[in-house]
């Protein structure tokens, strides 16, 4: 595009691909997103345990043993991290999407995420002593 | 040398520039000074050439926004002695066309939030005569999103704005949503295809850099979640009572 | 259904999936991703598992779970490949990979869940 006398040639810069590396912010909000990658896995992992105990006490103990073999306990470790951070940003952000009223006046954000705090706390509570008890 | 700064800043001259590039100007560092005032000595004592927009220079006409060292900021906001000893990098907003320096285009947005029906909808004359009353909490209620000065920060922070030509962008929807929760309108429904469309909330995915560039505490991100799960529960109820009139 | 009202319901979706995952999965992966391999705590007995899984309470919460989580996956996996990859001319691919694979790990969830 040339440029005229009465219509300068306005500069648009080229976005980058990958403009989510060029600013933490950025790349924070990147590795947030990308946990769904490891949620998904979580249920995956999940359901290989399913399978293996539905398949009887032995493919239970080789599931158990497969689970232990080291880059599989490595790989679990770092999708444990990640899915912390998932929920851990979960409950932080989840009070911008709800205005909760109650009786008249406004609950504050922090009060909402420590609900969900509290929710999680419970229903690990719960999980755990249904399946280790 | 405490009392002299640099400032570095794009330039862009169309008539003989085919890329934007950085020039330097040294300038008296004097502690009360803004960006703004670097900015006005350089055009008044340097190179009369500068060029860039500003107005009030207080924080409330939105004008003056541009980055400052890779932060949206207003040039009157931003404190030189915050950046001491420099240099201090000045470009123009991100994510708009750039007409000159740091001067950009904004048509774009100016296009864009009619689509939201920006004003109070009331399609019945009211009933009672003089002005609509509102209390204290119902003010409350969009205040906080009345506060935008359409600075255009938020569009610049926000990459979606970038990747996406059509998205509505943060200030649209949070000025949408200062009209559809004020007691005295009855629009909701008038913005909710412009809002509801691909282009609109739907494609913000919630990164947040707006709210943090906002200058005025307006949250746009919290007005466009808002909005989501009102929308999403309105097509919630469209689908599950097809019949229902809105 | 249209177009445009779809969207809103992957939304909710999503939104369903991030909560159920961030509440039940921790849990699920610190016990067999990481403390019964690692010898921290004594993996529960088959019997024990299995009767506890058989209870229709556990398989309605695991299937809504995992329905949920994957939807919450294909959604944000979607949305990451438009966004950090610049992808969305591929928009049809990619939504068939994402829902597409949603969709094919809920019926294995179900079946799984349903015939133990």
């Amino acid at each position: 595009m040339s440029y005229t006398e009465f219509h300068p040639r306005w500069h648009r810069p080229h976005f980058p691909v990958f403009w989510w590396v060029h600013r933490r912010s950025y790349l924070a909000f990147v590795v947030r997103e990308l946990t769904s990658v490891f949620v998904a896995w979580s249920v995956v992992f999940l359901l290989l345990l399913v399978r293996a105990v539905s398949q009887g006490p032995e493919p239970y103990r080789r599931f158990l043993d497969w689970s232990s073999t080291w880059w599989v306990v490595t790989l679990n470790v770092v999708t444990l991290s990640l899915v912390l951070l998932h929920a851990v940003t979960w409950f932080n952000l989840a009070p911008k999407a709800m205005a909760v009223r109650a009786r008249g006046r406004r609950v504050p954000n922090t009060w909402i995420t420590g609900a969900h705090y509290l929710a999680w706390a419970l229903v690990s509570a719960i999980a755990a002593w249904v399946v280790l008890g | 040398m405490a009392d002299r700064i640099t400032l570095q800043v794009t330039r862009y001259r169309p008539e003989e520039d085919l890329e934007p590039a950085r020039q330097n100007y040294e300038i008296p560092f004097r502690k009360e000074w803004a960006v703004l005032d670097g900015l006005n000595h350089i055009k008044d004592h340097i190179d009369g050439t500068l060029s860039y927009r500003w107005s009030c220079r207080m924080g409330i006409c939105g004008s003056c926004g541009m980055i400052v060292n890779g932060e949206p900021q207003l040039s009157c906001a931003a404190f030189l002695a915050d950046y001491a000893p420099g240099p201090v990098r000045i470009e123009p907003l991100h994510n708009f066309p750039v007409i000159r320096d740091l001067v950009i285009e904004i048509g774009d947005f100016l296009h864009k939030l009619p689509q939201v029906k920006p004003w109070l909808i009331r399609p019945e004359p009211s009933q009672e005569p003089g002005e609509h009353l509102q209390t204290p909490a119902a003010l409350d209620e969009y205040h906080q999103f009345s506060m935008c000065i359409n600075c255009m920060l938020c569009y610049s922070a926000c990459p979606v704005v970038g990747l996406e030509e059509d998205f509505l962008g943060p200030a649209a929807i949070a000025l949408a949503q200062r009209y559809n929760l004020d007691s005295r309108d009855q629009g909701a429904a008038e913005r909710f295809d412009a809002l509801s469309s691909p282009a609109g909330v739907w494609d913000c995915t919630f990164v947040g850099e707006c709210t943090k560039a906002c200058p005025k505490g307006v949250d746009p991100a919290g007005a466009i979640q808002r909005y989501k799960l009102t929308a999403a529960l309105e097509s919630l109820k469209a689908f599950v009572l097809p019949r229902r009139a809105r | 259904m249209a177009r445009r009202q779809t969207e809103p319901i992957l939304w909710l979706l999503f939104s369903g999936g991030g909560l159920a995952a961030a509440l039940l999965l921790p849990v699920i992966l610190l016990l067999f991703g990481v403390l019964v391999p690692l010898d921290w705590v004594s993996p529960p007995s088959h019997g024990h598992l299995l009767a506890v899984l058989r209870n229709p309470l556990t398989r309605l919460v695991l299937i809504i779970l995992c329905i949920l989580a994957f939807a919450h996956w294909a959604h944000r996996f979607r949305y990451t490949l438009y966004e950090g990859l610049q992808l969305k001319h591929l928009d049809r691919p990619i939504n068939l990979l994402c829902y597409g694979g949603a969709l094919a790990g809920s019926v294995v969830a179900c079946y799984l869940l349903l015939t133990l």
